[in-house]
């Protein structure tokens, strides 16, 4: 086979790489942003980049509407990105994982219901319940977190699942119960470390997914309310002055494309590392 | 095949059980409905007739069957914005929603299995690394961003094609294009797998051993039996789609039901919100269904097995 240009390792560190910069901005937000992000300036509103005509060094990604410092709230708006991304992979990990190990270790009865109920929960797209939840509550962090978090489970599920079954009937676990180890400890020896590398890969890539949706509901109005530095803020902001000030929209643009880009290299990269079989298979 | 049709019509009313499940708990059990249905300047007379329509001086479970009752009958109450009642006005929205999922998904479909052939059949060369790339970098193109971008490029600075709302055809190129945009890459990158699963089986081996031409060996032998992954993807894809085009609609203003539903949250119309979400899940339902008998068909083990 020849070899590719983009290997796995080239994959892995440019994805890790530009993520841990983004993650360190993130966290350091306050001392790296040049102005506070809410900081209002009537006298400074609607000023282009540096590197565009008109732009000044005062304002390195030009401002907006109400004069507030871009780069700053891009740096601020990191972090709603990073936060929601991760946290609802973590969470929508945990439930499916659980839910994959039970019904594919038990088997039976118990199988027959939480895959019916994951088969069931596919039909429902993950943005129609996040509508009806801000409709009820209104979107805040925590609520993305619980709608996103939620909407994920049946992936890792369904994987898990697998996984699982298959394992079930190998030998070593055969020989774990045959010396008497109880179901849990086969479970949590045995059974989880082998589905470890493939739930990273899949993890990975789903933070990826997690913060285009987080982006694409608080571009539609139903994340955090507006005042508030999110990228889909910044972006449906932009989209209403596309004639006067486009940096504005595509600078956010940028941003989301480069965290997102960054993800799936580091997600492919894993791929290639953990699981060499399915390398180049589509999500 | 029909013991299988009726198998999974069993799955049709699961389905929609939970969606309006997971609707009732939402709206009914996590606030107070009266908040949640009516605007804050509501009148306590206001309060007293959605009491007394939602019966909410009754037990939780009293209330689940009612509400139950009315979905069955195709109530969902008066829409706030429009007057009349909510489910027609939702209706009404579906062709333009249609017009644009088909003529996206019609798009994706055809340049994503060429596009994927065309990877496999030039395996590790040019074209298949130019495509391969390409399609894996779109995966993190946020499509919201997508569509800003082609309306600034064609219908601001060049003025070729109109930047919002439904008219002629040209008005669905650059909403469809956006739409395609948002699923093309993975059916690219799933026939292009599956492709290449399917040309190492021995079956082709075989073919090109007796002197098949290459076009005959990839379209009657290597394609169909590839087919099959990328319909179940297909059905995957469906959701997202829809999700895809509550966006699309946004960006575009094109009057479809995704845009009519973003909306109706902000106008507080409950009514018209939960009308949508059913025919929504339901239409992802359908589709799926349609999916999983294509597949039956071309692959008679799934419907036997």
């Amino acid at each position: 086979m020849r070899r590719r240009l983009f290997g796995k390792r080239f994959k892995i560190v440019l994805g890790a790489g530009i993520l841990l910069c983004i993650c360190l901005a993130a966290i350091f937000a306050p001392y790296l942003a040049p102005y506070d992000p809410y900081q209002q300036s009537l006298v400074r509103r609607l000023k282009p980049p540096a590197f565009m005509d008109g732009g000044s060094l005062r304002n390195l990604l030009g401002t907006d509407n109400y004069g507030r410092d871009l780069l700053s709230r891009l740096i601020y708006g990191s972090r709603i990105s990073i936060l929601v991304g991760v946290a609802s992979m973590a969470l929508s990990c945990t439930l499916g994982t659980v839910a994959g190990l039970f019904a594919g270790f038990k088997g039976g009865r118990v199988e027959q219901v939480v895959m019916r109920f994951a088969d069931a929960h596919s039909a429902f797209p993950d943005i129609l319940l996040a509508i009806i939840m801000t409709a009820a509550l209104g979107g805040s962090a925590l609520n993305l977190i619980l709608v996103l978090g939620i909407s994920g489970w049946m992936v890792y599920a369904r994987l898990v699942f697998g996984l699982t079954r298959s394992l079930r009937e190998r030998s070593f676990v055969e020989a774990a119960a045959s010396y008497g180890g109880s179901d849990r400890y086969i479970v949590f020896r045995h059974i989880l470390p082998q589905v470890v590398p493939v739930l990273t890969v899949v993890a990975t890539l789903q933070v990826a997914q997690m913060i285009l949706q987080e982006a694409a509901l608080s571009f539609l109005g139903l994340g955090l309310p507006p005042p508030a530095a999110t990228w889909g803020n910044i972006l449906a902001e932009g989209r209403d002055r596309l004639f006067g000030a486009p940096w504005i929209a595509h600078t956010s643009g940028l941003a989301i494309i480069l965290v997102v880009f960054s993800v799936n290299m580091l997600g492919n990269g894993l791929r290639e590392a953990l699981d060499p079989k399915a390398a180049g298979a589509g999500r | 095949m029909l013991n299988y049709i009726a198998r999974r019509l069993i799955y049709i009313p699961l389905s929609l059980l939970l969606v309006l499940c997971a609707a009732f708990v939402v709206l009914r059990a996590t606030g107070n409905p009266i908040d949640i249905f009516l605007d804050p300047n509501h009148t306590p007379e206001q309060a007293d007739v959605l009491t007394a329509r939602l019966h909410l001086d009754q037990p939780i479970l009293v209330q689940f069957v009612i509400y139950l009752r009315d979905v069955l009958r195709g109530d969902f109450g008066d829409s706030l914005q429009f007057g009349g009642p909510a489910m027609p006005a939702v209706l009404d929205r579906l062709g333009a929603t249609l017009e644009l999922l088909a003529a996206a998904l019609g798009v994706a479909l055809v340049l994503g299995i060429f596009g994927g052939i065309a990877c496999a059949v030039w395996r590790d060369r040019t074209p298949d690394f130019l495509i391969s790339t390409i399609a894996i970098a779109a995966q993190s193109m946020p499509s919201f961003w997508l569509g800003i971008l082609l309306i600034q490029i064609f219908a601001v600075d060049l003025r070729w094609l109109p930047t919002s709302g439904r008219g002629d055809g040209w008005h669905l190129i650059l909403p469809a294009a956006t739409l395609a945009a948002f699923v093309l890459p993975n059916f690219v990158l799933i026939t292009r797998t599956s492709m290449l699963e399917v040309m190492g089986e021995p079956f082709v081996v075989t073919g090109k051993a007796k002197g098949l031409s290459a076009a005959k060996l990839l379209f009657t032998h290597v394609f169909p039996n590839a087919l099959n992954p990328i319909l179940s993807f297909l059905g995957i894809q469906v959701g997202r789609l829809v999700a895809g085009s509550i966006v699309t609609e946004t960006i575009f203003s094109w009057p479809g039901i995704g845009r009519l539903l973003i909306g109706s949250i902000f106008q507080r119309d409950v009514p018209i919100v939960l009308a949508g979400v059913v025919v929504v899940s339901l239409f992802i339902i359908l589709a799926n269904l349609i999916v999983d008998l294509l597949l039956s068909i071309n692959d008679p083990r799934i419907r036997l097995g």
